[in-house]
């Protein structure tokens, strides 16, 4: 195999698996904000027992994030060393300011996240939670930044000639606010936004399920689905308006996504769903519906999008993949916006934790978000194609001319044994801290058994735990004095 | 001052920052399985445990500073220490996830299998950066378009090994000064063995590394004529390390820890010293080495920069400040502990 295909695949491969992880602490960091804010405010017990509980359960995903972050900072230098040279100086600003301001602030605040507890007041707890979870957010801006300056490139010019030329900063403020870049930083944390929700949808659909912590589950549940429901919402908004935006930045990437190969006068059609052929430049068993291309893109029916055939074959992309990610990233989108929607009504008429189909199906359902963001980046990475660079700089001119295809093999190879492991290591560790569960919310006083403290907690929260009885409130006051 | 000579000054911050505080954890991984008992284990863990992943981040800031102030330097290390590096990487990743991981179970098989883990990769880890600063210091074969030459066996030279060897001893004595500093009791007055034995250990790694340089590395002292204050931090670089066994002797450990890192500080430096003006010597062709001239970004890029991190290092120093107050003291086991 050649050494640009295999150290595509590696960056593939390793960005890919990186990527299971981001957007579950940046999702989860918002949920922990919400339910720490909310323990403040009314210092119920619950929340503060939720926010312990999914404290560690993104401590875990954090940990994770970390070790497989650092091989995607340094794989540029290893494996892509032309693109280094060239992009250095534009990429160059942002990475460093990622380092300084996002990862300094995550990390250092996140020590006190986890292990903070009862060193710190509760006020300054819950700053370090707020913290950890901007800072999340401000290593996605950077990556977003960076990456959409190489969809759509600004504020810069080119400076040499060949293997030697490199783009250098002009503008650093046109560079940051590139064509692309907010359209996509808001679709990434959408995205991350509903995995982060789905993923605490599923933990508490399960815990309903089997009866256990239910308190905990029915409240966790209720704040996630808001998160998601609004997430999801706004996500199909924000796709909507990136992909207007590609009609005119990235032309050939909007028709690979289409599968439309030829430019026709008047409306273009909106493929549904279809395989499309290359070879002979049509999609098969295409289903689509007439004009509705041309009106999502243009706002009106009879305008054409332009397809492959305005664009020099030599730059065409590949186009059954990304047509394939995006149409399925699209509609698992629509599938979450159905299926919340149905769950915000049931939970409004209260009839949605007895509902077992639905709790079961919000168990399995934390896979789909996963997919969708995989599935986004499959579709805007491989739709840049040739391009590592949009229009500047080709993939297979960006690698490292010093490094092997043998060595990117033997490398590649160890990548998938170690993160093979690492993801069994990860699902292990997260399943035993799902089958522990919370604590129960109450400081265990010495003389009580398990089943007071229940009662003690259910007492004290007003609510009404599993076994509710007014010694067991008193019980729980006792035990906090 | 001159831009090129601050973002080289700014490297070797960071690295000197990444030095002294991922050593002390790398160093307490080295040490790791020299704990026998595994609440004694998980004592080590725990003393480490709220600070490595901030010490860590040193070593990105530093790779995206490189990156970003010296982009044909960064492409030419990385690639051309290609599979050293993912082995490092692999060590690292291993690192991490041990100390996640490994207390989260219990089971003497899997914790045996995670404290295997953390010390290996521990020690993977300083060794493979030791043998990159030994190979920096020696050159590698860089072509006219800076890219690497050579293969993985010609980064494998004694020298380089030797100062491999000297980063574990180095930071295997910084990490047991740190742990009497975190520890007390019976587990302190152990460690206190560990302190006397590393120091030993590291004393004939020094010594030793430092005649090999000076007999057979001319490139390292080629700057000490032009820049005669240079002997001032040879001076202070042995009256530190001269203070470690007298501050231990003398029981105290903070002074002890302080001149460790004073140690590895200026060891840095002149790490740096030996190699201004240049990143990476071309040992094919001086010509070729990649400089802090030839090698930098645009002025505009390196002035944004530098104003990026006047902005964010009081940050830094503010939450690294706050993170080591608010987890002084002895370590303590507790619900939230490793």
């Amino acid at each position: 195999m050649d050494a640009v295909l295999l150290a595509r695949l590696q960056f593939a491969f390793t960005l890919m698996f990186h990527y299971l992880f981001p957007p579950v602490t940046i999702g989860l960091g918002v949920l922990l904000v919400v339910m720490e804010g909310m323990y403040l405010k009314t210092r119920d017990l619950h929340y503060e027992a939720m926010a312990k509980f999914w404290t560690k359960v993104f401590a875990v995903t954090f940990a994770m994030g970390v070790a497989t972050g650092i091989v995607m900072e340094f794989q540029f230098g290893t494996n892509w060393a032309t693109y280094s040279r060239f992009v250095g100086d534009v990429f160059g600003s942002a990475l460093a300011a990622e380092g300084i301001f996002a990862f300094f602030l995550e990390s250092g605040f996140l020590a006190v996240l986890v292990f903070g507890w009862d060193r710190v007041s509760p006020g300054m707890h819950f700053f370090a939670t707020v913290m950890v979870a901007l800072g999340s957010m401000f290593s996605a801006v950077w990556i977003v930044v960076a990456n959409s300056w190489q969809q759509t490139p600004a504020g810069f010019h080119i400076v040499g000639v060949g293997s030697a030329a490199r783009a250098e900063i002009t503008d650093f403020w046109a560079m940051v606010f590139n064509p692309s870049s907010v359209e996509r930083l808001v679709h990434v944390l959408l995205g991350a936004f509903i995995v982060g929700a789905f993923v605490v949808l599923s933990v508490s659909a399960f815990y309903l399920l089997k009866g256990r912590h239910l308190e905990f589950a029915r409240r966790s549940f209720t704040i996630a689905l808001v998160v998601a429901a609004l997430a999801s919402l706004a996500e199909v908004v924000s796709g909507d308006s990136q992909a207007r935006t590609l009609a005119t930045t990235q032309p050939a990437k909007l028709a690979a996504f289409e599968g439309l190969y030829r430019t026709t006068p008047g409306g273009t059609r909106l493929t549904v769903m279809g395989f499309p052929d290359t070879a002979e430049e049509r999609v098969r068993g295409e289903i689509a519906i007439p004009g509705l291309l041309s009106y999502l893109v243009w706002g009106d029916w009879n305008k054409p999008v332009q397809g492959l055939d305005r664009v020099p074959r030599a730059d065409w992309p590949p186009v059954a993949l990304p047509f394939q990610a995006y149409h399925v990233m699209v509609g698992l989108g629509f599938l979450f916006v159905a299926l919340l929607a149905v769950a915000v009504v049931m939970r409004w008429r209260g009839t949605l934790f007895e509902a077992r189909w639905m709790l079961w199906a919000f168990v399995f359902a934390v896979a789909g978000p996963f997919a969708a963001n995989e599935l986004g980046w499959v579709a805007a990475e491989v739709g840049r194609q040739p391009w590592v660079v949009y229009g500047l700089l080709r993939t297979s001119d960006a690698t490292s001319r010093s490094v092997s295809a043998g060595q990117v093999l033997a490398s590649l190879i160890m990548f998938g044994v170690i993160y093979t492991l690492l993801f069994a290591v990860y699902v292990f560790v997260l399943n035993d801290k799902i089958q522990h569960g919370p604590d129960e919310p109450a400081p265990p006083p010495a003389a009580t058994t398990g089943r007071e403290l229940l009662a003690a907690a259910g007492g004290l929260a007003g609510q009404g735990g599993e076994s509710l009885t007014s010694t067991g409130g008193a019980a729980g006051r006792a035990g906090r004095e | 001052m001159d831009l090129h000579l601050f973002w080289f000054a700014l490297l070797g911050v960071l690295l000197t920052g990444y030095a002294i505080l991922d050593g002390f954890d790398l160093g307490v991984g080295i040490l790791h399985l020299a704990a026998r008992r595994d609440d004694e284990r998980r004592v080590l863990l725990n003393a480490i445990g709220p600070l490595w992943d901030g010490n860590e981040v040193w070593l990105v800031t530093f790779g995206g500073a490189l990156f970003a102030a010296f982009p044909r330097a960064y492409a030419a290390v990385f690639s051309a220490f290609y599979l050293p590096f993912m082995l490092l990487l692999f060590a690292l990743i291993f690192r991490a996830v041990s100390i996640e991981f490994r207390s989260k179970r219990e089971g003497a098989a899997w914790r045996r299998f995670w404290d295997g883990a953390f010390f290996a990769a521990s020690t993977v880890a300083t060794f493979l950066m030791g043998v990159a600063v030994g190979d920096s210091m020696l050159g590698i074969p860089i072509g006219p378009d800076g890219d690497y030459t050579g293969g993985v066996v010609d980064l494998l030279r004694p020298y380089a090994l030797l100062v491999g060897v000297l980063a574990v001893a180095t930071f295997a004595m910084h990490g047991s000064i740190y742990l009497h500093l975190k520890t007390e009791g019976e587990l302190q007055r152990r460690i206190h063995g560990w302190m006397w034995r590393t120091f030993g250990f590291f004393l004939v790694a020094y010594m030793l590394v430092t005649v090999v340089t000076l007999v057979t590395v001319p490139a390292a002292t080629r700057n000490f004529t032009r820049l005669p204050w240079a002997w001032v931090v040879v001076l202070l670089n042995i009256l530190a390390v001269a203070n470690i066994p007298r501050a231990i002797s003398k029981g105290k450990p903070l002074g002890a820890f302080v001149s460790s890192s004073c140690t590895i500080a200026a060891l840095v430096f002149l790490f740096g010293v030996a190699l201004f003006p240049n990143l990476l010597v071309s040992s094919s062709d001086p010509a070729w080495s990649l400089t802090i001239a030839n090698a930098a970004s645009s002025e505009k890029t390196l002035r944004i920069m530098r104003m990026i991190a006047f902005l964010g290092m009081p940050f830094v120093a503010a939450y690294t400040a706050v993170v080591y107050w608010v987890f002084r003291g002895k370590v303590e086991l507790g619900k939230f502990s490793y």
